[in-house]
């Protein structure tokens, strides 16, 4: 009998909303940030230095979250770091997905040598201490967008290729995988067909979960100075300043570490809330 | 000449050719027979459906014989035709309902892609054959079932739609790997009296690994019993339960729980029957690697 189970209905979560509802939102000022946003990110001014945010004494009208000590203006700066971070998570974030899952698939499912080739390669690349790997890596490219995507990419892949091998092999191990071969089908399209939509709630997770990370590790290297230009504004660059000032002007530093925060929280929030509601599987 | 015929054929674990699987296994069966494959876990009996439908573990090779199906010898096909004749001749009903049915995918394509795929098929052909097949074995609403995913149904409702599945493509043999073992006893009766009603009404030969000698006596005619991957007695299942020819399968007869006597003590193999059989086995290896 078809029973109940059919009908249970999954509403969207609050954290889906949420999460979706901040990335929406910082998408829409990535996009329209040189619309938007009240001033010149670039512009200076050092008799405005250090103003602060709109609702403490002292403050500027105009300059709504504050301004740096060389008098930049803190939310243009926010809204125009937005577009890099969300640059590198989207980027970095799938280019990593789509090696690592691959690499993943292909160990978990074929087995064999195609496994122990790509599970050796993946410990040998987990015993590199992956901050300075990256460090390494942008030093010998050079700085730039395109360094910062390459480092994540090379670093990161791991971390789809070992949960996707291991979820793999778990589905291959199914009897569904056993009926799709009696039925004739070639190993490689039972891993498309067969394989590929029951681990992707996993990688959905991982994905989103990755975006979040390609946006730490490019402030991290921002905050080092190996990111892009230094002009350009970013948010791991803004923490690195505000640092040098928290005393004085704490907004500096804390707006964009909180902006940052919660991004990150944002995309693994969204990974396992679309997981929660688009998992045909029950669990 | 038998439809399926089964000679000699050995499997051990790669790279291991003293850790044998299967010792010398020669069984037949007729076009629309079914013959059981009994014996205890572990003793090989999934091993032979896997290697007729070529979904052995990476682990385990085939040392040696012959899978004679339909005059041709299977192992001697390259990998690409062997599959393709498999799939046009052979089909599967899995062990567990709650694995076997791909849990992304909705009921109704899991069904028709094997008849688009192997015997090319129309769409609209194929979900007409889904629909009857679905109705044949008594699902109520099948259009809705064909619409559902797995999860969305009952264990014994997803082993319903295996064997619709198993025989959609109009098989001439079908192994069925314990088809009953994981649904508890009330269903497992249904499914039973289903598979063979659609064994009857189709003539399809069937390959029934079971342990369970119930099961035998109600659907197959012949049967082999298997002890450590080597076969000891092969026999029609009239003349086994009348009378067992091997000490093991009589030792495993006298097994078998009574439901006249359901506070009476398990009585298990006895250790003697085991040790002589084992013995048997090894002096059957040893004369082979002479």
């Amino acid at each position: 009998m078809l029973d109940g189970r059919a009908q249970i209905s999954r509403p969207w979560s609050p954290r889906l909303i949420l999460s979706g509802a901040w990335l929406a939102f910082l998408v829409a000022a990535a996009l329209l940030a040189p619309w938007i946003a009240p001033k010149d990110p670039l512009a200076q001014d050092l008799f405005l230095g250090r103003l602060p945010p709109f609702w403490v004494t002292g403050a500027e009208p105009g300059y709504y979250l504050g301004t740096d000590s060389l008098g930049r203006d803190v939310l243009s700066r926010i809204l125009h770091g937005a577009r890099l971070a969300l640059t590198v998570a989207l980027i970095a974030g799938s280019l990593t997905c789509i090696i690592g899952a691959t690499l993943g698939l292909l160990a978990g499912f074929l087995r064999g040598w195609v496994d122990i080739a790509i599970s050796r390669m993946i410990d040998i690349w987990m015993a590199f201490p992956p901050v300075l790997f990256s460090i390494l890596l942008i030093a010998v490219l050079g700085p730039g967008l395109t360094s910062i995507i390459i480092a994540i990419v090379v670093i990161d892949w791991t971390r789809f290729a070992r949960v996707i091998r291991a979820e793999a092999m778990a589905q291959g191990a199914m009897d569904y995988v056993a009926s799709a071969q009696v039925a004739g089908r070639t190993r490689l399209s039972t891993m498309v067909t067969e394989i590929l939509p029951n681990v992707l709630p996993t990688i959905v997770v991982l994905l989103t979960l990755e975006m979040g990370i390609s946006i730490i590790v490019e402030a991290i290297l921002s905050f080092v100075n190996l990111s892009i230009s230094t002009d350009d504004p970013t948010w791991g660059g803004m923490i690195a300043e505000g640092r040098t000032s928290v005393h004085q002007a704490w907004w500096v530093l804390v707006f964009p570490l909180v902006t940052l925060f919660f991004t990150v929280l944002s995309f693994s929030q969204l990974g396992e809330g679309l997981k929660d509601r688009y998992d045909p599987v029950l669990r | 000449m038998s439809f399926l015929s089964i000679r000699n054929l050995s499997a051990a674990l790669k790279g291991r050719p003293e850790d044998r699987i299967l010792r010398n296994v020669s069984l037949n069966v007729a076009a629309g027979e079914v013959r059981g494959l009994v014996g205890e876990s572990g003793a090989g009996k999934s091993m032979i459906g896997k290697a007729i439908l070529g979904t052995l573990p990476l682990s385990v090779e085939i040392t040696g014989g012959q899978i004679i199906l339909d005059g041709t010898d299977l192992l001697t096909l390259p990998p690409a035709q062997r599959r393709t004749r498999i799939g046009q001749i052979c089909a599967l009903i899995p062990q567990d309902p709650l694995t076997a049915l791909n849990p992304s995918r909705r009921i109704g394509p899991q069904i028709t892609n094997r008849l688009v795929d192997i015997l090319h098929w129309s769409r609209a052909d194929a979900e007409k054959r889904a629909r009857d097949l679905l109705a044949e074995v008594h699902i109520p609403d099948p259009d809705r079932v064909m619409r559902s995913y797995p999860h969305e149904l009952s264990g014994g409702m997803r082993q319903r739609i295996l064997i619709a599945s198993a025989f959609a493509a109009e098989p001439k043999l079908i192994v069925a790997d314990e088809p009953t073992t994981a649904l508890d006893v009330t269903v497992q009766k249904q499914i039973l009296k289903l598979i063979a009603e659609m064994q009857a009404r189709h003539g399809t030969a069937i390959l029934f690994v079971t342990h369970d000698l119930g099961v035998v006596s109600k659907v197959c005619q012949s049967l082999s019993v298997l002890y450590a991957g080597k076969v000891l007695e092969d026999t029609t299942v009239r003349d086994f339960f009348a009378a067992p020819g091997h000490a093991y399968s009589r030792a495993l007869l006298a097994a078998t729980p009574k439901y006249t006597d359901p506070d009476g003590s398990l009585t298990p193999v006895p250790d003697a029957v085991i040790a002589a059989t084992r013995a048997e086995v090894a002096d059957a290896d040893r004369m082979t690697h002479v």
